[in-house]
């Protein structure tokens, strides 16, 4: 761009600094000069930049700035100058001074001692101290100290440009408390470019310049007879962020939409569950070690629920196997036991209520759904008492374990796993069992993702009043949907931190 | 789940064939167990509950041997007859009615093997055994003891003798309160009038199961060549199979299995008993379930592999397997011999609709309508703490608490979801405001005409914080969802503790309640050291969709 239009097309800020650029090179002169705000210069000064007008150069050095008191002085004086104001032939008592001239007993003490080493003052004891003004007051009074001088300077000040008046003043107020302090300062200065050289001879004009298209002149049409000012399109804009769903809620969709789109019908009910409905309508012995106060939560009020009219066929199944062809588990089942309240230890406990709801006119038929299941575990990066369980069921007098493969196959590879296996493994509630695991396709490694099988008959018979095979799986989702958001802490998962939640991205499948 | 540790130059002796280890380990994980290590020396493997018998190196080298075609089929054991006698007496039916015994002689212990028997015993005890309630387990040096020896109950402090590892003779009672097992399993025994003890024919007390050993006759060492085995309990049957388990490892190591004749309360039995169980096995059945075309050839092949008999359609099933209920028991085992990776993969062609559930519709169109006015969802737990819930919001509302929190943080479950999003602003007061924020989530309240007791509803929560949030701006986002939802509301004046007075009102649609809007008090934004005012609704979205 050749620099007439370059300057036809400043912003209105960078207007406003260039004609101050031959004048100087110093950025804090330069925002007393132009009379902007520090941002204002800044920005204009990086956009110049960027045009290749100018260097910004940043150097640290050690400058002086104002502590607390030196801000206070500054504005009020110096102690011992309000002291002295305040005081004349006529004896006044200190505490009353201290109150005229506001100020504290630490600052009244430093007053007394260096004004009574400059034979400054009078000092009288009567009930308490009584103070007048001596000869040498009255003459320090008339005139400004060195120390004040010094404060009125505009600070930060470079420490390398003191003269030996200065220093002198420096190096006494540097012993006073909170008054100067040293720090490290970024010093910007401005150079200059070719360009940029040329750029302050020549003249602004902006008068056929628009900055702004507005209502107004739009509706005068007065931007007929002028020019753009052109913008730099290609510079970086403040972010902005949409509100957006909760990405763990994102990813559930997902997996929601895959069930769907395989053709199952969704599950729901409710988190607290009785035991009977978690495990014993499950086939889960009632000795069972996951039943044990260590794995699951248990409410304490309403310590148990009711039972369904179906729990003495599962009695039966317990205790005897009933008409199912098992032996059961033997012993006593008791009632007690399956009332007691539990928050759900798995979803599983949905596919066992549809199962005790569907009739046979309604099969084959297919259930998912996904849904938050609890254990008794500590909170870490690899555990939450909380968590998504993915849960499906096939009830089709027809299903096998061939088509069990087949499922789980066609939901991961949705997922984006493309090798999938099922190793041997034991639940209560199915035989055959499998874990289900899928091949990282990163890591090249199995990863345990759940568990599968058909429902025992011990189950299905009760439940359904027939025994029809039912394929089953819960699978955890939580390791695969932290890894497509890139974390490493689970609980991450329900951190809820503003700033991450803003800058995530979007779930993209 | 138990992990046993296995030798490695025992576990390839007794499975009579060396495999590379890459072999080993693809091998071990699809017999259904989980190999957790692997070297020169040793083997851990994690057994799952449903087979104890593979709880011991014997136990697991067998099934391992057979299952890679090693040493197939029934594994047969001999029993000897012997003339010692097992009396169950009548007054021991109360406090522990069941006990199977079994004597093995021939044995060869040094510390190596004492540690392993130990170890069957310590493993059973915890796994089948249920932490010795359900299966106690009790192994003695035979040469010390005098049959027949009789299951009585005793009063408590008329037992004396010295137990295991203990220094002196103590008496029932004191057991339970001086003994370190006594005080572990004394529970076991609690409230019982009379407690099990197993006393010899010389009136020398063998033990009082579940709890503890005699030191005099109830220790095994290495000058020990006979023991006597005694598993007691509540279920003949399942103790039954736990004496299988030890006395086939036994016998595995090298021992010689005699019988004893038990008499229980006047019935006579033969223990142990090795004699297979049969169970009926329909090939169509298999081959329905599995989705396979298998002959009885192959049905024979895999039943053997995974240590059945099989004869006429029938399998027999060694007397050690506790698992095996049910006929789908042993397709499971017939689908492993097979080869779980062998099955393939098949998509049935059937057609069935899928459907949503049409309140997670509504529940998730809400969250649209709210995230198009730039609102975040969030996501918190439905665990929490009185202290959230209640105390800080300046409110007093009945929560349902849990019995066996893990920890006060987590210890309730949610009333509402406005004190979880304040503890989300809390948290991110670093971050840019305003900070618009929502969320779902199910809050618990008791219900006695609910299955548990416990009613659960889905509730939102919206809440805007930044310098200019007033009640107008959170009314706007209520007015705009119910617009978009397509419901009429009015809002009635009421006070709420925790919110300011004069500036708090209830949601009506259809004459239903359905929402409290509006300013939080200073006192409940201090108690989340919030610095910017925040407006908020919770809205009951089960009510609502049902006013739909």
């Amino acid at each position: 761009m050749d620099l007439k239009t370059l300057a036809r097309n400043l912003h209105p800020l960078e207007r406003k600094v260039v004609p101050f650029l031959k004048a100087t090179n110093d950025f804090n002169d330069l925002v007393g000069k132009t009379g902007m705000q520090e941002v204002e210069v800044m920005r204009a000064l990086q956009w110049l930049s960027n045009r290749d007008i100018l260097k910004i150069h940043e150097q640290e050095k050690d400058s002086l700035t104002l502590g607390k008191n030196g801000l206070l002085y500054k504005e009020k004086g110096l102690p011992e100058r309000r002291f002295l104001k305040n005081i004349s032939e006529k004896p006044i008592p200190l505490s009353e001074l201290a109150r005229k001239a506001s100020l504290d007993p630490a600052e009244v003490n430093i007053c007394l001692g260096t004004l009574k080493g400059k034979a400054a003052i009078n000092i009288k004891k009567e009930k308490e101290l009584m103070i007048s003004i001596a000869e040498n007051g009255k003459k320090l009074a008339a005139k400004e100290t060195l120390e004040e001088r010094f404060l009125k300077k505009p600070f930060p000040i470079d420490i390398t440009t003191l003269k030996a008046e200065e220093k002198f003043a420096f190096d006494s107020l540097k012993k006073r408390k909170d008054i100067l302090m040293l720090k490290k300062l970024k010093i910007k200065t401005i150079e200059l470019t070719a360009r940029g050289k040329e750029l302050t001879k020549i003249k602004i004009d902006s008068k056929n310049t628009l900055d702004k298209l507005t209502p107004s002149i739009l509706k005068t049409g007065s931007w007929k007879k002028k020019t753009f000012r052109e913008y730099d399109v290609t510079i970086n804009v403040p972010k902005v962020y949409g509100g957006k769903r909760h990405f763990v809620n994102q990813s559930v969709d997902y997996i929601r939409k895959i069930w769907l789109e395989l053709g199952f019908t969704e599950m729901t009910g409710n988190m607290i569950q009785t035991s009977f409905w978690d495990l014993d309508s499950l086939f889960v012995p009632q000795d069972h070690p996951a039943r044990q106060m260590q794995d699951t939560f248990y409410i304490k009020d309403p310590k148990q629920g009711k039972l369904p009219p179906i729990w003495k066929k599962i009695k039966d199944v317990h205790e005897n196997g009933a008409d199912t062809g098992s032996k059961g588990w033997g012993g006593k089942w008791s009632e007690e036991i399956a009332k007691e309240n539990l928050l759900r230890t798995h979803t599983t406990v949905l596919s066992a209520q549809t199962l005790a709801k569907i009739k046979e006119s309604d099969l084959p038929a297919k259930f998912f759904s996904v849904g938050k299941v609890f254990r008794n575990e500590a909170l870490d990066y690899k555990h939450l008492f909380e968590f998504y369980q993915v849960e499906g069921i096939v009830v089709d007098p027809d299903a096998d374990f061939t088509n069990l493969k087949g499922y789980l196959k066609e939901f991961f590879t949705k997922m984006g796993f493309l090798d999938v296996r099922i190793r041997p493994a034991h639940f209560p509630y199915t035989e055959p069992s499998a874990e289900v695991e899928v091949l990282h396709p990163i890591h090249k490694e199995w990863v345990e993702l759940g568990g599968a099988g058909i429902f025992r008959p011990e189950l299905t018979k009760p439940l359904i009043g027939k025994e029809i095979p039912v394929l089953a799986w819960g699978l955890g989702m939580g390791r695969t949907i932290s890894e497509y958001w890139k974390i490493k802490d689970i609980r991450e998962l329900y951190k809820n931190d503003l700033k991450q939640m803003r800058e995530m991205k979007y779930w993209m499948k | 789940m138990p992990t046993i540790t296995l030798n490695r130059k025992v576990f390839e002796k007794l499975v009579g064939k060396r495999l590379p280890t890459d072999k080993l380990k693809e091998r071990i994980s699809f017999l259904g167990t989980d190999l957790e290590s692997i070297d020169d020396k040793e083997i851990n493997v994690e057994i799952f509950p449903n087979r104890p018998d593979m709880l011991s190196e014997q136990g697991f080298s067998r099934a391992f041997s057979s299952f890679i075609g090693e040493k197939t089929g029934l594994k047969k054991y001999n029993v000897k007859k012997s003339p010692h006698k097992l009396i169950v007496e009548e007054s021991v039916r109360k406090a522990r009615p069941y006990t199977a015994v079994a004597i093995v002689k021939g044995l060869h212990f040094d510390d190596e093997k004492i540690r392993e028997v130990i170890q069957i015993q310590e493993k059973l005890h915890i796994t089948y055994g249920r932490n010795r309630k359900k299966v106690a387990i009790g192994i003695y040096p035979f040469e010390k003891i005098k049959t027949p020896i009789r299951f009585i109950g005793m009063k408590p402090k008329d037992i004396r003798f010295q137990p295991l590892e203990y220094p002196k003779e103590i008496n029932g009672l004191e057991i339970l309160s001086k003994h370190p097992a006594g005080k572990e399993y004394g529970h076991l025994l609690e409230g019982k009038d009379t407690f099990p003890v197993f006393i010899d024919a010389n009136d020398k007390i063998l033990s009082v199961p579940p709890i503890i050993n005699s030191h005099d006759i109830g220790k095994i060492t290495e000058k020990t060549r006979e023991v006597f085995i005694e598993c007691s309990g509540f279920d003949y049957d399942v103790l039954a199979i736990c004496l299988n388990i030890i006395v086939t490892a036994l016998a595995d190591m090298g021992g010689e299995i005699h019988s004893m004749d038990l008499s229980l309360y006047g019935k006579k039995r033969i223990s142990p008993d090795l004699s297979p169980k049969e169970m009926k096995i329909d090939l169509d059945y298999v081959n329905k379930r599995l989705g396979l075309k298998l002959s009885q050839t192959d049905l024979k092949k895999y039943l053997e592999r995974m240590g059945y008999g099989y004869e006429k359609g029938k399998a027999l099933v060694p007397s050690y397997r506790a698992d095996v209920l049910h006929q789908i028991d042993l397709i499971e085992d017939i689908a492993i011999a097979y080869g779980y990776e062998n099955i393939p993969e098949v998509i049935p062609k059937v057609a069935t609709i899928g459907s949503e559930d049409p309140f997670y519709i509504f529940k998730r169109k809400v969250s649209e309508i709210l995230a198009g006015l730039g609102l975040q969802e969030c996501k918190t737990f439905h665990l929490t703490n009185k202290d959230l819930q209640n105390k800080a919001m300046n409110i007093n509302l009945n929560l349902i608490e849990l019995a066996n929190a893990l920890n006060q943080e987590y210890d309730v479950l949610a009333a509402w979801n406005i004190p979880m999003l304040l503890d989300v602003l809390k948290a991110n007061k670093h971050h840019e405001y305003p900070q618009n924020i929502f969320s779902l989530g199910t809050v618990f309240k008791k219900d006695a005409s609910e299955e548990t007791g416990v009613l659960e509803q889905e509730r939102l929560a919206s809440l805007l914080c930044s310098e200019h949030t007033d009640y107008t701006r959170t009314r706007q986002v209520l007015d705009y969802l119910l617009r978009m939802i397509g419901l009429d509301y009015k809002i009635i004046s009421v006070e709420h503790p925790s919110f300011i007075k004069g500036r708090v009102g209830r949601v009506i649609v259809k004459g239903k309640k359905i929402a409290f809007i509006g300013e939080i008090s200073p006192e409940v934004l201090e108690n989340f050291e919030l610095e910017f005012p925040v407006a908020a609704f919770e809205l009951n979205l089960t009510e609502l969709f049902g006013l739909l």
